[in-house]
């Protein structure tokens, strides 16, 4: 269903920087509320839960609601004190988990 | 097509019956009681006060599949001066939750930025918890042309 995190965020900071992180995930979102052509309707399979981690501590977490767009788009901060990795996480409604990582070097 | 009363008749029961149906089955939208419902959940026992938090969505939007909003909470983000989590809630959707978003201290500051479905013109109100308890809360209108709840 879905595919191909995409992950927006800068290579290098300064320590103690505030930095903004762009994430986007490619899924449809179904919010449980359409009906098919035959007018049964399509049952409910979104992404429910995206969390975002750096060196195993939470930095950013959001349940989400079928109210939330197709291909969902977060924008948010992390400040960044050591060099490391951002772990990202989605969690759909069938189960399956879709992770990526990405580094940043601070100096 | 010349109609005979008879069959007008028929077809007008059709109709009706019809539009029952289609009615009773429809997505039933959410009341403005249920929004408040889920304020007062979210809220636990707090009354929600206004300030500190500014949620950010356009006057109007064209397509109700994807209204950008922003929200941000002033807060220094340490200590006792955090927020724990924001919620986004839609008035006129068939359920009025949207998204939570919790931070912690490592998020640096309390902002996020999503993009929601919106059913119909309505109120969307974004709510925010303190870590001692506190609500805050801010209400913006959105005027949707093209509603995005499917159908």
């Amino acid at each position: 269903m879905a595919s191909k995190p995409r992950i927006k965020l800068p290579k290098s900071a300064a320590a103690g920087e505030v930095i903004t992180i762009k994430t986007l995930i490619s899924h449809t979102m179904e919010s449980g509320q359409r009906k098919d052509k035959e007018g049964n309707p399509i049952p409910r399979q979104i992404i429910n839960t995206f969390t975002c981690e750096f060196e195993g501590a939470k930095v950013f977490e959001c349940e989400l609601d079928p109210a939330i767009s197709a291909n969902p788009y977060f924008e948010f901060n992390a400040k960044v004190e050591e060099s490391g990795t951002f772990k990202f996480t989605w969690v759909d409604d069938d189960g399956s988990v879709y992770e990526t990582e990405q580094d940043i070097t601070v100096s | 097509m010349q109609m005979t009363r008879r069959q007008m008749l028929a077809y007008s029961a059709a109709t009706a019956g019809m539009a029952a149906v289609g009615f009773s089955i429809g997505p039933a939208m959410a009341a403005v009681e249920e929004t408040e419902k889920a304020i007062a959940e979210f809220a636990g026992g707090a009354t929600p006060e206004t300030g500190r938090i500014t949620l950010t969505a356009p006057e109007i939007a064209e397509n109700g599949n994807t209204v950008p909003i922003s929200v941000e909470v002033d807060s220094a983000m340490s200590g006792d001066d955090l927020v724990e989590s924001v919620t986004i809630l839609a008035e006129g959707n068939p359920n009025p939750e949207v998204c939570t978003f919790h931070f912690t201290e490592m998020s640096g500051s309390a902002a996020a930025t999503t993009r929601m479905r919106l059913a119909q013109t309505q109120n969307v109100i974004a709510l925010a918890k303190m870590k001692d308890g506190s609500v805050f809360m801010d209400k913006k209108l959105v005027k949707v042309t093209i509603g995005g709840c499917g159908g």
